[in-house]
């Protein structure tokens, strides 16, 4: 039986990167989930919460809990956001609303977590005939642990060569209002990333978060290096047909 | 904006794009990676270490009363003082008022942060004093009229030429050597002699330990042996929050706090001491006082969300761990503790109002909590304090406003669409404009160092809906 998919997507892809948005559906229909899209939602919450605006993330989250309740797979193109719901959420929230959180953070999934872990999936018939490096971004490496299934994926990708970058799960500096609120420093950071990048030599830093590399491709870009940034659902999504 | 902001601010900004200081930094780091790695690898089980080490520390501070009384009785029945001064100020006039007393004219110190914390060395100074640390990496920065740049290796930035040059003009101007082992060697002839004149030695406490009544102190250059043992008049200055319970915890604090602060197996020297020289001792102080500091340390006690900053350990890992500090360095933060655990602790101790940048001064990125040995959640700490932060106003009435405007525009998927569409137009205005990355860019501090956004004509749930219209699910 398909599985039936609510896809959650952030703000900023709706926004800024659709086509990670579009790409994710593809690929999800691809390995034959049903895709639904709640055109409720809105923000997570994330930017009040991470800005200490407890009360003013609240309203989001209770929010959010409404509009994807009812469903069993919730699918995010976003680590970061992924986070929120799953680990913050319970911090955020108290009483039933907590409650709630605890359980439908179990069915909120990152997009290559659930390929890999729900869906069984490591290799979903993509062509990419480029050399790629995978930056580790931090809310996925370190608050869900996701390391190994973007690197599967890629590594099944027709015609990619893959190569580790050194540092790959060190900070790209981005951290949403940080990355304007201390610019000076965030850059920095994105500045050591990008080198690492470029040493490695590939054509492109593929992520599964369009938060880091939006900050990355902006810093690749103003420093004049070669390499590209793509989400690792526009590489998957690539190819097929 | 405060005026420690600002500074930190005006720092930042010289520090982070500063090649040279970043290759010094990262190439100490990567050392310090390496011997990291393999002290942990003489762990059976690091993991397990962390988790006892943090389940140790949590029965210490919860019981943080009732052991430090058990810790005083010991010391007072050997015959030593203990004084609990409740702020910096009451430390300060208890050890001044000592030395005073004593007729000191000569001070020597081994490491310690707390006396950094309360300023120890300065009043000491204001009285005539002479004061000299005796920490190699603290005594260097000592002679730049420096604080120190790390809370472990104070004197991290500096190469053995700039070392070199700083013993030329401030020691001996016949020094011609960058050689490690030789300038050492000039550290250790003056040191020495300060040692046999100071008639009081200032340490301060690794570890409490409250069943034993002892103070642990760990040092790798034997030199708060020299200063708890040499001079008649040994004082121990120390925060609260050192204890451990029982003398057994050393067997894996010992080799925790080594294998986090250098990367080493254990410590080279290291001392439990518990008073003064008792009779027919042949060496050892003749008067032994022990400085409890609280300065802060209760009010974080009485706080059940951030009561397990007191965990600390002062192990300078996630210092060593986090991109900011790697980038930005340790003066940048104008503070005594830097560092992730010093945006946790010193809007807690030093004050909200003058350092509610720092817990913003972080991408949250977490690579602080994989290291910390007693498994702190700095990150969650960084968001608490962000929290306290924005209760307290300070951050202005537009902050304000503006996130209670965004709230309400996120209540509603209409809202969401028409601010998400008129920015986007917005951001393809000033493109159009030719206006990227200009002053006139309200984007200005985003597009100052970075590429600008995108600003696609159509949003993702735009264009849902209309392949929704044209293709159907395979």
């Amino acid at each position: 039986m398909a599985l039936r998919v609510a896809l959650f997507i952030p703000c900023f892809v709706d926004q800024l990167f659709p086509q990670v948005g579009l790409d994710t559906t593809a690929v999800l229909r691809r390995i034959g989930c049903q895709v639904e899209f709640p055109e409720d939602q809105t923000c997570c919450g994330q930017p009040a919460f991470n800005t200490g605006r407890w009360d003013d993330a609240r309203p989001c989250a209770e929010r959010f809990l409404q509009v994807f309740g009812s469903y069993e797979h919730v699918v995010c193109p976003s680590g970061s956001c992924t986070t929120m719901v799953r680990k913050f959420y319970p911090d955020l929230l108290q009483g039933e609303s907590r409650q709630q959180a605890l359980a439908l953070g179990r069915r909120v999934y990152e997009f290559s977590e659930f390929l890999v872990r729900v869906a069984g999936v490591r290799e979903v018939g993509a062509e990419f005939p480029h050399k790629v490096t995978y930056h580790s971004s931090c809310h996925a490496t370190r608050e869900l642990g996701i390391t190994e299934e973007p690197r599967i994926l890629l590594r099944n990708v027709r015609g990619l060569e893959f190569v580790e970058m050194q540092h790959a799960d060190e900070c790209c500096g981005f951290g949403g209002m940080f990355a304007v609120k201390f610019a000076e420093i965030s850059s920095a950071m994105g500045d050591v990333k990008a080198a690492n990048i470029e040493a490695c030599g590939a054509e492109y830093v593929a992520a599964i978060d369009s938060s880091c590399l939006m900050h990355v491709e902006g810093i690749l870009r103003h420093s004049n290096r070669a390499a590209k940034t793509i989400h690792l659902a526009s590489i998957l999504a690539a190819g097929s047909k | 904006m405060s005026t420690a902001a600002r500074e930190f601010h005006r720092k930042a900004a010289e520090k982070a794009p500063d090649l040279v200081h970043r290759q010094v930094i990262q190439r100490n780091m990567v050392s310090y990676d390496i011997a990291v790695d393999k002290a942990k690898g003489r762990f059976r089980d690091w993991q397990a270490g962390r988790r006892r080490a943090q389940q140790i520390k949590w029965e210490a501070i919860n019981n943080l009363d009732k052991l430090l009384e058990q810790f005083e009785a010991k010391i007072l029945e050997r015959g030593g003082h203990v004084f609990w001064a409740a702020d910096a100020q009451e430390a300060c006039k208890y050890v001044v008022d000592l030395a005073r007393r004593r007729g000191v004219k000569t001070v020597v110190k081994s490491k310690s942060m707390v006396t950094e914390e309360i300023l120890l060395s300065p009043a000491l100074e204001k009285e005539g004093m002479q004061v000299w640390e005796t920490d190699l990496g603290e005594w260097i920065v000592q002679l730049r009229h420096e604080p120190p740049y790390h809370i472990v290796t104070p004197a991290m930035h500096l190469s053995r030429q700039d070392i070199s040059r700083l013993f030329r003009e401030k020691v001996d101007p016949t020094i011609d050597t960058d050689d490690p082992q030789k300038l050492v060697a000039v550290a250790r002839r003056f040191l020495r002699r300060a040692f046999f004149v100071a008639e009081m030695g200032i340490s301060g406490a690794n570890f409490l330990v409250a069943d034993a009544g002892m103070v642990a102190i760990s040092t790798n250059e034997g030199n708060a042996r020299l200063t708890t043992s040499v001079p008649p008049l040994h004082v121990v200055v120390t925060g609260i929050e050192k204890v451990i319970p029982r003398l057994e915890n050393l067997g894996l604090f010992w080799p925790l706090l080594a294998t986090s602060g250098t990367g080493q197996p254990i410590i080279t020297y290291s001392t439990l001491i518990g008073g003064p020289r008792k009779a027919g001792e042949v060496d050892g102080p003749e008067e032994f006082h022990v400085v409890l500091v609280d300065n802060g340390r209760s009010r974080l006690l009485a706080d059940p969300e951030q009561r397990e900053i007191l965990h600390c350990i002062r192990c300078g890992a996630c210092l060593n761990a986090c991109p900011v500090y790697r980038n930005i360095g340790g003066h940048t933060y104008g503070t005594i503790y830097p560092g992730p655990i010093g945006s946790v602790l010193t809007p807690n101790l030093a004050g909200i109002e003058e350092f509610h940048h720092l817990p913003f001064a972080s991408s949250l990125c977490g690579a602080c909590r994989e290291v910390c040995p007693v498994r702190i959640d700095l990150p969650l700490h960084l968001l608490q304090n962000r929290r306290k932060v924005a209760e307290s106003g300070i951050p202005g009435l537009a902050e304000m406003a503006g996130f209670k405007v965004w709230s309400w525009a996120m209540m509603s998927p209409q809202r969401y669409n028409f601010f998400g569409a008129l920015s986007r137009m917005g951001m393809r205005m000033v493109k159009a404009l030719g206006l990227s990355g200009s002053l006139l860019d309200p984007m200005r501090p985003w597009t100052k160092y970075r590429a600008a956004l995108p600003a696609p004509r159509q949003s993702f749930r735009e264009l849902w809906r209309k392949q929704r219209v044209v293709e159907k699910p395979e």
